[in-house]
């Protein structure tokens, strides 16, 4: 009659998917929330460069020999000046921190002269340090790999719920204001669950890329590329997990959500959904520094997405780990969407009281 | 024309559809009634696809209805809702978009509704900042944004103020008129009965009648006469092949075949003046008690 186009499946969910961004868009708490969370990112990215540039320079008098001697060595300011002396003067008055002058009973033809302390960094620099072999030479700064762990565990915990959340919620506002009948009676629920999915998904996607886009920058604009270099293929590989990994959390949140038909019921019925994206940002600050824990959770579907990066950051994956474990992800979403799917087109249409999880597990 | 045919439908051990069949016509206003629990609901959510049936089937124009086909329904569910935070205008299109139309074609279709229901310029607002009902109106906007082939709505009068049940009234009979077959349920009985020119009957999960409202009023209405005379009518009571269903002074109700009824009105005539006599037209409600006892 009006030329209609028969819109099939991918068509129909890209419409709900888009409902879905469109509104979430439209949300002052989310934008306000997400912009907070972009500037946490980027201060401390920022913070961490203006510490790990903050060496000054030494002041340091020389004078005859010994000035060639200062040139060579790294980070002093060096005053030049004509007699020892002089030198001893500038040390005394505190112009400078010590000073470098000639010296014949010395081995390397130079003494220090400072006030009251030895400069241990002058000694360091002029000492000949023996010969080391590291025997790990792949070993992070334990630090550093306990910031990694955080930064892994809070941002996929936190993007999981943000949205996850969101999804429960659309789920329910459908159920609680009945519009899903018309929606259930006009296109197939797999596209209605699919678009939510999808829709959802894309967001967190999009932050989650900002927010690895905005630290990557933060770190080359600082001067911190090295750090980058030795984030850059666990980044790549988190977002990877991510992907597979939301996506099965989706679906468990828009499957629990839809038992229930009231918001207030939807804290209680997603708290075993919470608790599982929980754990393994629990897990990963605790046993970052346990390889056997953190290689069952780089292959548990739940804690992989955590998991993995963790252990490529660290340098404690053979090149098939990640793949062998993206398979078991995949695999396991697949089969929570198929579940996910069944409860949620059988609880839909029951609304009032909670609907039994083998209630809607059995049509 | 809609069929649905032999339809069957449990909720755990109880049965609430046996063997549901009957058919809606193009360009006739059917009205489904039963009492509370009948199975109303429960079919048309059958007939929608919302719920599947244990067995049966339901078929448009003799080929069994798929997804595809069902987009071109329109359906008002009994418990109504919207969107509450979105705009009326971009959720009618949302849902037009959702059964299949162009985003142009979406857009003039629910601006040419809205204003045909008075909504226009309530276009903007979001659909909580409705009154009740305008939420109605914009709940019947959405059942038809997309020209549906097939209008199934469920309670469509529930809840509307007397203005809005006018102007509801006047969109479904247009698109009756247009050839769209309209079934649709209500309790409200005077309604029906202005409104339907074919008539389901249901109670308990089983058709007791469906067909003309015509060929009901004649098949269970019986055959009622009214007569008023001047003095006493207990003489009636005595005429021959005569049932008396009441007697009020001179005013009496009674049921016979046509020629029983004529002689009582000869006889009345003999005894004097006759106020009134008529054949009595069984009310929607008589016909309803009738069939469902």
């Amino acid at each position: 009659m009006n030329g209609y186009n028969n819109p099939g499946f991918a068509a129909s969910a890209w419409l709900v998917a888009e409902r879905e961004i469109r509104m979430k868009l439209r949300s002052k708490a989310f934008l306000i929330s997400t912009g907070i969370l972009m500037l946490a990112v980027l201060g401390s990215v920022l913070a961490g460069g203006i510490f790990s540039s903050a060496s000054p320079k030494m002041n340091v008098a020389a004078t005859g020999a010994a000035i060639s001697v200062a040139q060579q060595l790294p980070d002093l300011k060096i005053t030049k000046v004509d007699s020892v002396d002089a030198a001893k003067k500038l040390v005394n008055d505190g112009t400078v921190e010590a000073a470098l002058v000639p010296s014949d009973d010395a081995p390397t033809g130079v003494e220090i002269l400072a006030l009251d302390s030895v400069p241990q960094e002058l000694v360091v620099a002029l000492s000949s340090p023996p010969t080391v072999h590291l025997l790990d030479p792949n070993a992070m700064n334990p630090l550093l790999a306990y910031f990694a762990a955080i930064a892994f565990g809070i941002v996929f915990f936190m993007s999981a719920m943000t949205f996850g959340t969101t999804i429960a919620q659309s789920v329910v506002e459908e159920k609680q204001t009945r519009i899903v009948e018309i929606l259930m009676s006009t296109i197939s629920v797999r596209a209605l669950m699919a678009g939510k999915v999808l829709g959802n998904s894309l967001l967190a996607f999009a932050q989650i890329a900002a927010i690895a886009a905005l630290a990557a920058l933060g770190l080359s604009v600082t001067g911190q590329g090295e750090l980058l270099a030795s984030f850059g293929p666990s980044i790549a590989w988190f977002v990877v997990f991510f992907v597979f990994g939301f996506v099965m959390i989706a679906a468990l949140y828009a499957a629990t959500a839809s038992l229930v038909s009231r918001q207030e019921d939807v804290g209680s019925v997603t708290s075993p959904v919470m608790m599982l994206v929980m754990l393994p940002y629990i897990l990963v600050i605790a046993f970052n520094d346990n390889p056997v824990v953190l290689s069952i959770m780089s292959y548990v579907p739940f804690s992989a997405p955590v998991g993995m990066p963790m252990r490529i950051f660290l340098g404690a994956a053979a090149w098939w780990e990640p793949l062998l474990s993206l398979v078991i992800l995949l695999a396991s979403t697949a089969i929570v969407i198929a579940i996910g799917a069944r409860i949620y087109s059988n609880a839909l249409l029951r609304t009032g009281a909670r609907v039994k999880l083998s209630e809607a597990l059995a049509r | 024309m809609l069929e649905v045919e032999q339809v069957n439908r449990s909720f755990g051990a109880k049965r609430v559809l046996r063997d549901v069949s009957f058919t809606v016509d193009g360009g006739r206003m059917t009205g489904f009634v039963g009492a509370n629990g009948a199975g109303k609901t429960t079919t048309m959510r059958i007939i929608l696809g919302v719920l599947s049936a244990d067995s049966g089937r339901v078929a448009l124009n003799g080929s069994d209805l798929g997804d595809a086909d069902r987009r071109r329904f329109g359906y008002m569910p009994e418990e109504r809702g919207l969107y509450p935070k979105m705009k009326v205008a971009e959720q009618i299109i949302y849902l037009a978009r959702l059964h299949g139309l162009a985003p142009a074609a979406a857009q003039k279709n629910t601006m040419q509704l809205l204003e045909r229901l008075g909504l226009e310029e309530r276009a903007d607002t979001a659909v909580e900042a409705l009154s009740l009902g305008n939420q109605q109106r914009a709940q019947i906007a959405a059942a038809l944004v997309h020209d549906p082939e097939i209008l199934v709505l469920d309670e469509p009068f529930s809840g509307l103020d007397p203005i809005a049940v006018e102007t509801v009234q006047g969109v479904l009979k247009e698109r009756a008129a247009a050839g769209v077959p309209v079934l649709f349920s209500s309790h409200q009985l005077d309604i029906v009965e202005r409104l339907c020119d074919d008539l389901i009957v249901i109670a308990d999960g089983d058709i007791r009648a469906s067909g003309s409202r015509e060929r009901l009023r004649a098949e269970f209405g019986g055959s009622r006469y009214e007569l008023h005379v001047s003095g006493s009518a207990e003489w009636v009571r005595g005429a021959a092949a005569v049932e008396v269903v009441s007697i009020d002074g001179g005013r009496t109700v009674f049921s016979a075949a046509p020629d029983a009824a004529q002689a009582v009105l000869r006889a009345a005539l003999d005894r004097g003046p006759v106020v009134r006599f008529a054949p009595q037209e069984p009310s929607l409600a008589q016909i309803f008690r009738e069939v469902i006892q």
